[in-house]
């Protein structure tokens, strides 16, 4: 069985094939770095997982089970979740409530007009705990507009794992952290429980490579190299791509 | 949050008192009207506000309302069928709107929203032997709940007043709650919402549903107020006098719509009595509240307070300093 399978995906924005063919096996527990220069398709594969867009061609598998019918906010139902590379959150309202938005998101609380959303306990001790996987917690009652970057950057985070979710896609964790701040989203990732699939697009190497059990170079919306950390480090073309030797 | 209990307590006495304090029927009726126009302008909130969906075709929804009570009393029958009646026809016509300006959003949606309520307006006006044209619908008579005449200035506020304070309170509710929660998420940030698990569409249809529930509310309050409809209730220009409302007192908070409603109607009635030219008065104050408090005069004022107690507390702060200084 594998968490993720992507089969023959095709994506054309008019006349701009921006992914072809793409074929994917993603084991359950395994973490897979998806690695390739700008405007490789990256992004744009991780929105045709998603559902966000539809592909043209070709299928996309979730344990097995055709999800490429599936509408992107059932998708998440099945145990899917995302980051976004641009910071995508609330600013209007508190940490906290951002991260009781993504735990209501699979309850069925969240047709209820009646009830006092911040009197419901058990998704309030929910949210708190998921901020205190990302070291949030101290700061919950705080705005989102007040806080650092980095800091919105880890509620990417903690809304995603406050979902549970099986299979877990992060696009550009790292994206425009200090140095610090990248070392604590490593270990964050890290602390990560192999239960859950994570699949990541990374720009930088250096930090993502010794997350990563597999790793797959994308190059104008195309497979080029596929293979373990080593394989694909020692490959020619992966220095081709990213050097142009 | 007691300080809070107590201000809604006052308000509410302060409400209930108002027929003894004015007790001139004229007075009575525009703190009548300024209650059903409140209503109005909370269900237009319920979309701008919350959902961040600028409709321009609201007074089709509450049009929709008045018109299908006043035909339904001019067949013949009861209040009762024709409240019902009322509240029915309204839903039916939101439920269309809905359905179709719920395609776009931004630009494309007031556009819908607008074109829809015109269609309302047009019908109004063209389908004579229903709306009776021009000429509209008059009402003979105002229900008598349990025996109580509404045909005085106070007993009819009074019946205002009580659908008014349910309004505010089920907004209250709706806002407090996680789908108030989910339906300002999809204000904010649709796509996460979706990725979330969120329908994204289907909440911003209960949510145009339960605006377009307190528009018709207030159209039924309107015919039975009037005692008269014609299709210029239904005009762009009443949608565009509720939209100022909501947005005049502040988009997006509960008591920004009851403020908002309280300034254009007292300008359009008090004001109008002194000055003809009122519109170009609304106008003014309008461009003032944009310039001033762009977010609306109930969440500018709040600012304004905020920021002078914070100044106050500064002063107060330096002088206590200045003071044990001087003692050391």
């Amino acid at each position: 069985m594998t968490a993720l399978a992507v089969k023959g995906l095709s994506k054309s924005f008019g006349g701009l094939r921006v992914t072809t063919n793409v074929n994917l096996a993603v084991e359950p527990g395994e973490r897979r770095l998806i690695i390739g220069p700008n405007g490789a398709g990256k992004t744009t594969l991780f929105n045709l997982i998603t559902g966000e867009l539809a592909p043209d061609n070709g299928a996309v598998l979730l344990f097995d089970r055709d999800i490429t019918r599936v509408p992107n906010r059932d998708r998440a139902h099945l145990g899917m979740a995302r980051t976004y590379q641009i910071i995508t959150l609330f600013p209007r309202d508190t940490i906290l409530r951002n991260a009781l938005l993504a735990l209501l998101g699979l309850s069925p609380l969240r047709w209820n007009p009646w009830l006092v959303l911040h009197r419901q306990q058990h998704l309030l001790a929910q949210a708190r705990a998921a901020l205190g996987r990302v070291g949030l917690e101290h700061m919950a009652d705080r705005p989102l507009a007040e806080t650092s970057y980095g800091e919105k950057r880890r509620v990417e985070i903690a809304m995603a794992l406050a979902q549970q979710p099986r299979v877990l896609l992060l696009d550009e964790p790292f994206a425009g952290l200090s140095i610090d701040e990248r070392r604590d989203v490593r270990e964050l990732l890290k602390a990560i429980p192999r239960d859950v699939t994570v699949i990541m697009i990374e720009h930088d190497m250096d930090t993502a490579l010794d997350l990563a059990d597999r790793i797959t170079l994308l190059h104008f919306g195309e497979v080029i190299v596929e293979g373990t950390r080593a394989e694909v480090v020692a490959d020619p073309r992966t220095r081709e791509v990213y050097l142009g030797e | 949050m007691s300080i809070r209990h107590a201000a809604t307590a006052v308000a509410v006495l302060a409400l209930i008192a108002v027929p003894y304090a004015i007790n001139q029927p004229y007075y009575v009726n525009i703190a009548s009207q300024i209650l059903l126009y409140a209503v109005f302008a909370l269900g237009l909130n319920i979309l701008v506000g919350y959902a961040g969906l600028v409709s321009l075709g609201h007074a089709g929804l509450s049009g929709a309302a008045a018109y299908t009570v006043a035909y339904l009393l001019a067949a013949g029958h009861g209040h009762i069928v024709a409240i019902a009646g009322g509240l029915a026809g309204g839903l039916v016509v939101t439920a269309g709107f809905a359905a179709l300006a719920l395609r776009a959003t931004g630009i494309s949606f007031i556009m819908i929203t607008l074109a829809l309520g015109e269609i309302i307006w047009g019908l109004a006006y063209r389908w004579i032997s229903i709306t009776n044209g021009d000429n509209g619908i008059s009402v003979s008579s105002r229900p008598a709940p349990f025996g109580l005449a509404l045909d005085s200035a106070n007993t009819f506020y009074y019946a205002t007043l009580i659908v008014f304070l349910l309004a505010v309170a089920a907004c209250a509710i709706f806002v407090r709650s996680p789908f108030g929660a989910a339906l300002t998420g999809t204000r904010d940030q649709p796509r996460r919402m979706n990725a979330l698990g969120f329908h994204v569409w289907m909440i911003r249809f209960w949510a145009f549903m339960f605006s377009g529930l307190l528009s018709s509310v207030s159209g039924i309050l309107f015919i039975y107020y009037y005692e008269f409809i014609s299709p210029p209730a239904l005009a762009l220009t009443s949608s565009a006098e509720v939209l100022l409302m909501v947005i005049s007192g502040g988009a997006g908070t509960l008591l920004g719509p009851v403020v908002g409603a309280s300034l254009v109607v007292i300008i359009r009635l008090v004001v109008s009595a002194y000055i003809s030219r009122w519109n170009f008065m609304l106008g003014a104050i309008f461009v003032a509240i944009v310039v001033f408090m762009p977010e609306g005069l109930v969440p500018g004022t709040v600012r304004l307070a905020r920021t002078a107690w914070r100044a106050a507390e500064r002063r107060n702060l330096l002088g206590w300093t200045a003071a044990t200084g001087q003692k050391s």
